[in-house]
């Protein structure tokens, strides 16, 4: 009814080619940018900032980063966990070296290294494919991981290899640290998370997008009408190390505040960034918000429901957060292969025709 | 996604309904993971210090006592959510039993004003009360530990290491690295030769560096280790015959589920203490009577006596002596985190005092002062004997070479006070 192309009349290829073509998916858009930017940070506490939207915004770059690289691209990275460790020493080392500089440049430079780092480490997708590029990638995991254990420097040669977040400030507010407040880091993530969800959605329509997903689907026929592998493949891995490179700066420096590489960025953080785009949607950028909420949101809310309402003993619900978890994503596998953002598609397919379906 | 959000809120805010009345002692425990084995005795006997209070005294000074358990799996970021959660609800004093989170959680404590309590664990500088003002280690620290370690060997070499050859198998974080700085120290003082082999987590996978031992054929080996970790370390020092009294690991690397595997292969296996082991104490008639037989043990209440559900009990006994303290001082029953972090610095720990609450002997007696957060650091070691399947210990508490890890602790907080701008606490 609401729910329509009818009566929205583009005069213009612009119009014609805007990210949301649907004048209600538009002010919905506009209304959880303003509620996300203009009510949240009101409200916000400590508890809410650290424990649910912190992760959730920064495991929503990672996911943004990956999906780009084997959704858009099609190739299957094992490496996530590693590629954020850069960011985060990345980030590390800069904080300490130049602590007069801004965070936002520390980010970005941060994420500007992991993504030379991921071009080296994507420099055998040119050689390999599929399951041999995941084993290439997970050597990039444990390497990365072994090589800041190993290298005192990394960790500016502290007692026992853990990296600590130092107070710093963007424009005089406090974005690190135990005295930042909740709002700020909220935001601080918030705005890294917009520019990267936009940046990300325009390149996937544009020409690189379009190169990737040739090489995704067929890359020996991209090859031919003229998509030069090379190109879009290191392309693929820049960005999205890039992306990567940016959440791990942030789930070090705003997020945990202190990091030991092997328990925070071990395999498992790739296996989760890489579950996130899976039940999400590859190859959706909605996917990467669903997929990061979905894993980050539920054990949480599993927890507070078992624990805090029904008085369970915490073994029980940790164990009862395995086994609903586990079965959800295999449900959801089932019954829909191309994740959640799929579930959105249908959804809006459905609105459209409403109430006359066909 | 909204709907979600609406769940959650409301289940927060039917449970932060804070029930002001009692004193809140969070335990962030694990009984989940690669580590459980070593958090579920832990958090039972922490769990059970606190109830035998409520049962048979009523509380401490009156007020009852409330324990929240929080699951954080050794997990840095569940210890995130769980410190979050707990924190508002009146929470008097953290003890995460995790280095990874201590270290996370030493700036958001003393932010927060609440203390942390990180008993023979965590970061081992936070002796210095001076720079660390919210974080407590006492009774010892693993400095202490490490120290305590070779000032043994010393013992049983007649004060005489020189040329030794010390392997020091640890577990690849935060934790197990925190002994290394020291023991390259004493190797300057005592001339032994050092091997270091790195174990990752989660700890199964150890043949490699076993094979080493084999080859290198050290004097002794100490070693570093929790969770599953232990349990092969011992399994593989048994396969390849290492005599299992030269094998020295730290109090977290001593318990019965650490040797019980490998049955009496691990006869005569060594660890060193803080605290006094055994259920030959008054206290455990009292868990018995008030807690056990009321069907209010925590967990499978299967634990009782064991050295971690020791340590676990200790941990509470001095929280609970701290609430005392503070108390008296601020002759108030019902005292804040901000009163409980006074409590603990002024904690003084005398022989009459554990004998009063049926721990007599149990740890050693000291006094927490402004500067000093790490207690006395006397350090005891224990022995395994398979056949009666009982740890004993064979030196008592004995002092550690508090010159040289005096030096460290002053440098390493020097750095972090410098890196924090923090300004001396105390005058």
């Amino acid at each position: 009814m609401f729910y329509r192309e009818a009566g929205d009349f583009k005069t213009s290829y612009k119009q014609d080619n805007q990210t949301f073509p649907i004048k209600f998916d538009r002010y919905r858009y506009y209304v959880v940018l303003a509620f996300a930017f203009l009510v949240i940070p009101f409200i916000i506490n400590d508890y809410w900032a650290n424990a649910i939207l912190l992760p959730f915004l920064i495991y929503a770059i990672a996911a943004i980063g990956l999906n780009i690289l084997v959704g858009y691209c099609g190739q299957v990275s094992l490496g996530t966990g590693g590629f954020m460790a850069v960011g985060a020493f990345a980030c590390y080392k800069l904080m300490t070296s130049f602590p007069e500089v801004s965070m936002f440049i520390h980010i970005l430079l941060a994420g500007g290294i992991t993504a030379l780092v991921g071009v080296l480490f994507g420099l055998p997708s040119l050689r390999i494919k599929g399951f041999y590029l995941a084993v290439a990638t997970l050597a990039a995991q444990f390497f990365l991981v072994w090589l800041f254990n190993r290298v005192p420097w990394f960790y500016n040669y502290s007692a026992s290899g853990q990296i600590n977040s130092p107070e710093r400030d963007v424009f005089g507010i406090i974005i690190t640290g135990p005295n930042a407040p909740a709002w700020a880091t909220y935001l601080f993530c918030l705005i890294f998370l917009t520019i990267c969800a936009i940046i990300a959605r325009n390149l996937t329509r544009g020409t690189m997008g379009r190169t990737w997903m040739g090489i995704r689907d067929m890359d020996i026929a991209a090859e031919i009408i003229g998509v030069n592998p090379l190109t879009a493949k290191l392309s693929a891995f820049a960005v999205s190390s890039f992306f990567v490179g940016v959440s791990g700066a942030l789930f070090f420096s705003v997020y945990l505040g202190a990091v030991e590489v092997g328990e925070v960025f071990g395999i498992q953080k790739s296996f989760l960034v890489l579950f996130m785009i899976i039940i999400g949607g590859l190859g959706s950028i909605f996917g990467s918000f669903a997929g990061a909420a979905f894993l980050v949101v539920l054990p949480v809310a599993l927890k507070v429901v078992g624990v805090d309402l029904l008085g369970w003993p915490t073994d029980i619900v940790a164990h009862f957060q395995f086994v609903i978890i586990g079965g959800l994503i295999v449900m959801f596998l089932i019954m829909e292969p191309h994740g959640l953002a799929q579930l959105w598609r249908v959804a809006k397919e459905k609105l459209r025709l409403w109430p006359f379906p066909h | 996604m909204k709907t979600k959000l609406m769940t959650l809120a409301l289940g927060a805010m039917m449970a932060a309904g804070p029930v002001m009345a009692d004193l809140v002692f969070p335990s962030l425990s694990y009984r989940t993971g690669p580590y459980a084995a070593g958090g579920i005795p832990f958090a039972d006997g922490y769990a059970d210090y606190f109830t035998l209070l409520n049962e048979r005294d009523g509380g401490i000074g009156g007020v009852p006592t409330k324990l929240l358990e929080c699951e954080t799996g050794y997990n840095t970021e569940k210890g995130v959510e769980c410190y979050e959660s707990l924190k508002g609800e009146g929470a008097l004093v953290f003890q995460p039993l995790s280095t990874g989170i201590t270290y996370q959680l030493i700036p958001k404590t003393t932010a927060d004003d609440i203390p942390m309590h990180t008993m023979g664990y965590g970061r081992t500088s936070a002796a210095n009360g001076d720079v660390f003002s919210h974080t407590f280690n006492y009774p010892g620290t693993y400095w202490n530990g490490a120290s305590g370690a070779i000032n043994y060997l010393l013992e049983i070499n007649g004060g005489d290491i020189k040329g030794k050859k010390i392997a020091l198998v640890y577990h690849n974080s935060a934790y197990g690295k925190e002994p290394i700085r020291t023991l390259e120290e004493l190797q300057k003082k005592y001339g032994y030769d050092l091997s270091l082999l790195p174990v990752d987590h989660p700890g199964q996978e150890q043949k490699s560096q076993w094979l080493q031992i084999r080859r290198e054929k050290p004097d002794y080996v100490l070693m570093w280790g929790w969770g599953v970790m232990n349990q092969v370390a011992i399994q593989e020092a048994a396969n390849i015959r290492f005599p299992m009294e030269n094998f020295i690991g730290i109090w977290w690397s001593g318990a019965e589920h650490d040797v019980l595997p490998a049955g009496e292969k691990a006869n005569g296996y060594k660890a060193l203490t803080f605290h006094n082991v055994g259920r030959d104490f008054p206290i455990f008639d009292d868990i018995k009577t008030h807690v056990v037989d009321t069907g209010k043990a925590a967990g499978a209440g299967d634990q009782i006596g064991n050295v971690l559900y020791n340590r676990g009990m200790y941990a509470a006994m001095l929280a609970a002596e701290a609430v005392k303290t503070a108390q008296e001082i601020h002759g108030t029953a019902q005292i804040n985190a901000s009163q409980m972090r006074d409590g603990m610095e002024a904690l003084s720990i005398t022989e009459e005092k554990m004998a009063a609450n049926g721990m007599p002997n149990f740890g050693p007696s000291f006094d927490v002062s402004c500067e000093n957060h790490g207690g006395p650091g006397l350090v005891g070691v224990t022995q395994w004997d398979a056949a009666n399947q009982t740890w004993s210990m064979i030196s008592d508490f004995q002092p550690t070479d508090m010159e040289v890890i005096g030096a460290l602790i002053a440098e390493d907080s020097a750095a972090y006070a410098a890196e924090n701008k923090i300004d001396s606490q105390c005058n």
